[in-house]
């Protein structure tokens, strides 16, 4: 079982690394997570944060956008394309489960998007740490913002599997995962401010409101980070949502989703005729 | 004895509510190479999909190597040649077959082996992006050869094939067959599958409508043979019109005639020294015999 999985993984992280993925993930990573760090301009000294907690705050920002783009890109295709090409037939003629393949495709990924990530936040706040000075939290904080932006990328790279093996073609699946990106990242915060400013300050914005929030994976890894570091929440102005929902609300919602967009991977590959 | 290691009972498939697959039985047993026929849609690859478990079907039962199809035993002990694969084209030759090998829990030791063995030693560290159609194929053949399979399940194994690259299938087929596969094989290439396979079964519209040898398929079928009579002296229009034949040119008539009155005309022919120059004998080939058999019934 595992020597198969880690077949599959292997040759996907070939692939991963071949066509340039790797390579421009974490690129991407690198040049964003450095430009934030530096360009931002936040006023640092009045809110006694050191600068790579004021850079954490800004990544943070920035992973919420990059990190489930990145993995819809780097996933989209993993199944979709073996099936068009015909390999995905090839491949379910072999011993191994679909579960198996599935798994080592997801793996690689993970390794691969987990690399970028790691690089990219690294080097950006090695370098606010060595030009501004870091403490114990701050440190923590880039821990935390790199630990938690890997479990958002896993759980956008389970739904690009999904997409992948519902879709049925690499352009249809690209063209769902754009959608997917859209809807979780932008349109989601849009319609609840939408929602905010309608309900001007009743019993959605008081009650409902911070849960709702958390129900979508990106705004939960946005909480979670804000809420376990006061001077992210502080350099991020989003104390208020945080501190009305338990510390415990965004993990779990990470943690549900990362079973949902599983879950939904794999019974929409079951089904897929190769 | 013979070991039937694929074994198709009364096989039935429905697809969007319609028959593409109708009470097939087909068998094929170790060592045996067997040609599956049939035009454009009758049902070759789907019936090759239910084999390998990709497929479930709606009625009858299949056996590879006494497995489900799709069980774990079952996949161990198949080979697949899909219809026109192509690999990514950013794996080189040598890493797509080595993930097979290890899937096949055959380790990568034969994976070089089996590239020469395809002759694509030279191109076995380059990109499959860089590959011909044919080297495809080839590289597609070479993963069959993986790990001794007891079925090899080959969906159009020849197409993309140069003349020569199509000798080395069949040989590789032989060889396959020699060590006790059982091979069946979906073509449209007639020629070939006449001269290399033991057994040849033709699927019509989701219906087995032949199975056997191919002596046995002729005789059955009792196709006419065509006799071209080359005349002497200009006398071809009243050949034809006493032998009944047709005219193909100045000196020539074509007769056909049937099996049993074969003997019978080429005495006849032989006997007219001043009249016949010469007598071109030309049986029924596979075409006309697979055009017999897959559009039999079908006006
Ligand atoms: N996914 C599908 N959904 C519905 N019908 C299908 C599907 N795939 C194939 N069919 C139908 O099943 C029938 C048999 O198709 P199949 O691919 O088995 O033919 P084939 O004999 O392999 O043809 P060819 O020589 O062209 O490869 C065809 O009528 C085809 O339209
Ligand atoms: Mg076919």
């Amino acid at each position: 079982m595992t020597a198969r999985v880690l077949a599959v993984a292997r040759s996907e992280m070939t692939i991963l690394r071949r066509n340039r993925w790797l390579f421009l993930a974490t690129l991407i990573m690198v040049l964003f997570a450095l430009a934030l760090t530096f360009a931002g301009s936040a006023p640092t000294g009045s809110l006694g944060a050191d600068r790579l907690l004021v850079s954490v705050a800004s990544m943070t920002t920035l992973s919420v956008y990059l990190a489930p783009l990145l993995a819809l890109m780097m996933s989209f295709d993993a199944i979709a394309g073996d099936s068009e090409r015909g390999t995905l037939a090839l491949l379910l003629s072999y011993p191994a489960g679909r579960g198996e393949i599935l798994l080592g495709k997801y793996l690689a990924q993970l390794a691969a998007l987990s690399f970028a990530l790691a690089v990219g936040f690294g080097i950006a706040g090695a370098a606010a740490g060595l030009t501004g000075g870091t403490s114990p939290e701050s440190l923590a904080a880039l821990l935390r913002l790199i630990g938690t932006s890997i479990l958002l990328g896993g759980v956008f790279l389970a739904f690009g599997h999904f997409l992948s093996a519902l879709a049925g073609s690499p352009a249809a699946a690209a063209g769902a995962a754009a959608a997917l990106w859209l809807v979780f990242v932008v349109l989601y915060d849009l319609g609840l401010l939408g929602a905010v400013v309608l309900d001007s300050g009743g019993v959605f914005t008081t009650t409902f409101f911070p849960w709702v929030m958390v129900a979508n994976p990106a705004d939960a890894f946005r909480l979670w980070n804000v809420a376990a570091s006061d001077g992210v929440a502080l350099t991020t102005g989003m104390t208020g949502v945080a501190g009305s929902l338990p510390t415990w609300a965004a993990p779990l919602s990470i943690v549900l989703w990362l079973g949902i967009t599983f879950g939904l991977a794999w019974a929409a590959f079951r089904r897929l005729e190769p | 004895m013979t070991h039937e290691v694929l074994k198709i009972d009364g096989l039935t498939k429905l697809r969007s509510g319609r028959p593409v697959l109708r009470d097939v039985s087909l068998s094929v047993a170790a060592g045996e190479r067997v040609a599956l026929l049939g035009h454009n849609g009758a049902g070759k690859s789907t019936m090759i999909k239910i084999a390998l478990g990709l497929l479930s079907p709606d009625g009858g039962s299949v056996r590879v190597a006494g497995s489900v199809p799709g069980s774990g035993a079952a996949r161990l002990a198949t080979a697949f040649l899909p219809e026109a694969v192509s690999f990514h084209g950013a794996l080189t030759g040598r890493e797509q077959l080595s993930l097979f090998a290890r899937l096949a829990g055959t380790g990568t030791g034969p994976v070089a082996g089996l590239l020469e063995r395809v002759g694509l030693a030279d191109a076995a560290d380059r990109r499959i992006r860089t590959y011909s159609k044919g080297m495809r194929q080839r590289l597609g053949l070479a993963q069959v050869m993986l790990g001794k399979p007891a079925v090899a399940l080959l969906d159009e194994p020849t197409s993309g094939l140069d003349p020569i690259s199509r000798q080395d299938l069949y040989t590789i087929i032989d060889e396959l067959a020699a060590q006790g596969t059982a091979v069946l094989i979906a073509s449209h290439a007639l020629t070939e599958v006449e001269a290399r396979t033991d057994r040849i079964a033709i699927l019509r519209q989701g219906e087995l409508v032949a199975n056997d040898t191919l002596r046995n398929l002729s005789r059955r079928a009792g196709l006419p043979t065509r006799l071209r009579i080359v005349v002497r002296g200009g006398l071809a229009d009243q050949m034809a019109a006493e032998t009944g034949g047709t005219r193909v040119n100045g000196a020539s008539v074509d007769v056909e005639c049937a099996p049993d009155t074969k003997m019978e005309a080429l005495r006849r022919f032989a006997s007219m020294p001043d009249r016949v120059e010469d007598i071109e004998m030309t049986p029924p080939g596979l075409e006309d015999l697979y055009r017999h058999y897959a559009q039999e019934g079908k006006q």
